[in-house]
């Protein structure tokens, strides 16, 4: 990732950065051509195809770039903003607005740089565009089941052809070259004035496909990296796990449980055998290696930006190791309860005639023995809602006869609150 | 060399893509996400609105999301990439002697039918960037460099759009 982190920039640099980075991207427009009308209408009748030829260097040259840095470790691909698919939605949008461009002759980002440049016909269309955001605001609400429908997630190309990112890479490149030859055969034919390619310029050309292949194929031979060599280079999660700022007090999920606003789900990493003896209410059992298939995975990363996954084991190794994987992989809100369901059964202990301490377990053994398989079904798998709902309890149960103030089962723990809601990836593309 | 009053000459398409992409990788390296105009435009209306109907804009979701309450749609780094972009513009148009009170179009277009085409263009362009989720540099350059499926679909989409609709505009731009 960057040299720096956005977030404890002042608001000044943070603006800048930001205005630097609209900066290069207004000027490499203006140069290109960008900023007049005729130049990107010439698209659509074959005579100048600049639109095709400098868009679509753009993407594989970031392309190549991106999966480059990724490659090298110095860009952590999980954090990086991927354009979330809705299908259709997206088809539609784009069949409404090639019918702007070629009735409008720009785009969004162009007719900024046309405006910049005193075209009039950019400052309308400016104009226009404010009107059309103001319109589609005022009619979304309308048809939002459709503009909400086919989403995919982060769904990618290599996920989509089932690649790996570097052949898909080297695929896209390819799939560029040949269209970017083609184009100069279009215009060669149809433009009004042919302008011969200097034979400098050629040869310079060349060059840049030359070396835009030879990367993407190195990128491809090298391939991304693994979620333990991610791991081993993020300085950022190895501190978070050392500050121990990912592992979750009890009491801490039991309260975040109560709130109405968030989702919070729990899976249990322990066999089955553990599970059915006892888990926390709600809780989902999975292995972790089941963690890590295509589905599961996406699946996490595609939760709403208000929900908070918790790993659950009977002590902390086993959850932190499926933690470590799960993070280098790009889920976010995800957390480790402290101390496992040992520690939960310590805080929240189930009735005497139900458990006892088992002694001198080894790690990621249960410290409680179990009468019989409780699931769900004891108060200590429900501590927010012990004191409302009624439990059956198997034997009299001392805790039920001492309450606390308020008639809660149990003391209230003080703990220190560690779960901080990344509320969205740092920033989305431009038009998020 | 040009004359003093001559606009210099655009650059080479590639070399303009590869200066484009370079930018584009250095959004994404630094910012995690890349560029986009369409954002910062439905931003910069949504804070027009609320000068003039900011209970309107509370009562609209979809403007709510940026400007409702105390929410200050102006403070977001999609408009400072706005302000970036038309100074980028502007820098460059005039190093390259191209600032200049015109308008452009087809050579068959007055110029009172092409303001207004210009105009009718950008409300039909924006509608559809938002509906879209994004404009051709908010999803199609930049989901289309993280190679987003959704956003390869809607660039193609554009494009055959567009041809589909050129053949009856001819006459506006040949």
């Amino acid at each position: 990732m960057a040299p720096f982190d956005l977030a404890t920039l002042g608001n000044l640099a943070y603006a800048l950065v930001f205005g630097a980075l609209g900066f290069g991207f207004g000027a490499a427009l203006e140069m290109g051509g960008f900023g007049d009308t005729r130049k990107l209408a010439g698209q659509f009748y074959l005579r100048d195809l600049t639109v095709l030829k400098t868009m679509f260097t753009a993407i594989v040259v970031a392309a190549v770039l991106i999966f480059l840095a990724s490659g090298l470790g110095v860009l952590d691909l999980g954090r990086v903003y991927v354009n979330p698919t809705y299908l259709w939605p997206g088809i539609v949008g784009g069949l409404i607005m090639g019918v702007g461009f070629v009735i409008g002759g720009f785009c969004p980002g162009t007719s900024l740089v046309a405006a910049a440049t005193l075209k009039v016909d950019g400052i309308l269309f400016v104009a226009g565009a404010l009107t059309g955001v103001w319109l589609f605001g005022e009619s979304v609400s309308s048809f939002d089941t459709f503009w909400l429908s086919s989403y995919m997630g982060r769904f990618t190309l290599p996920d989509w052809l089932g690649l790996s990112v570097g052949t898909t890479l080297v695929l896209v490149v390819l799939m560029a070259l040949a269209m970017f030859w083609a184009a100069e055969r279009i215009e060669a034919r149809f433009a009004p004035v042919p302008a011969p390619v200097p034979p400098r310029r050629r040869a310079l050309r060349r060059a840049g496909a030359g070396t835009l292949a030879a990367v993407a194929l190195v990128v491809a031979a090298r391939g991304q990296p693994s979620p333990d060599e991610r791991w081993a280079r993020s300085s950022r999660l190895q501190e978070q796990v050392r500050d121990r700022a990912i592992f979750v007090h009890p009491a801490e999920v039991v309260a975040l449980r109560k709130d109405v606003s968030l989702q919070i789900d729990v899976l249990d990493l322990r066999s089955e055998h553990d599970f059915n003896l006892f888990h926390v209410g709600g809780a989902r059992r999975v292995d972790p290696a089941a963690l890590e298939t295509p589905e599961e995975l996406k699946r996490l990363r595609d939760r709403p930006p208000s929900s908070v996954v918790f790993l659950v084991s009977n002590d902390e190794d086993r959850a932190l190791t499926a933690w470590r994987r799960l993070v280098a992989q790009g889920v976010g809100n995800l957390y480790v309860v402290e101390g496992g369901v040992n520690r939960w059964l310590e805080l929240y202990p189930a009735p005497a005639c139900v458990a006892e301490r088992a002694t001198a377990a080894a790690p990621e053994e249960p410290r409680w023995r179990l009468a019989y398989a409780t699931g769900a079904s004891l108060p200590s798998a429900w501590p927010e809602l012990a004191s409302s709902r009624e439990f059956r309890v198997p034997c009299e149960d001392p805790m039920s006869h001492a309450p606390g103030e308020h008639g809660e089962r149990w003391p209230a723990h003080a703990y220190a609150k560690r779960v901080k809601l990344q509320t969205k990836a740092a920033v989305k593309g431009g038009c998020g | 060399m040009a004359t003093p009053k001559e606009p210099r000459p655009y650059i080479d398409p590639y070399l303009a893509g590869a200066l484009l992409g370079v930018v584009l990788f250095l959004s994404f390296f630094v910012t995690g996400g890349g560029l986009g105009a369409s954002a910062a435009l439905s931003r910069v209306q949504t804070g027009l609105l609320d000068l003039f109907a900011a209970g309107h804009v509370d009562r609209v979701a979809y403007f709510a999301e940026m400007a409702g309450g105390t929410r200050n749609p102006w403070l977001h780094y999609s408009v400072y990439m706005l302000a970036g972009t038309l100074v980028g513009g502007l820098a460059s148009g005039l190093w390259n002697r191209r600032v200049k009170l015109e308008t452009r179009g087809g050579p068959r277009v007055p110029k009172a039918l092409r303001w207004a085409l210009a105009f009718a263009g950008g409300v039909i362009m924006a509608y559809g960037a938002r509906f879209a989720r994004g404009c051709t540099s908010g999803q199609a350059l930049s989901g289309g460099a993280v190679l987003s499926v959704g956003s390869w679909a809607f660039m193609f989409s554009i494009f055959a759009s567009g041809y589909a609709v050129a053949w009856f505009a001819r006459r506006l731009w040949t």
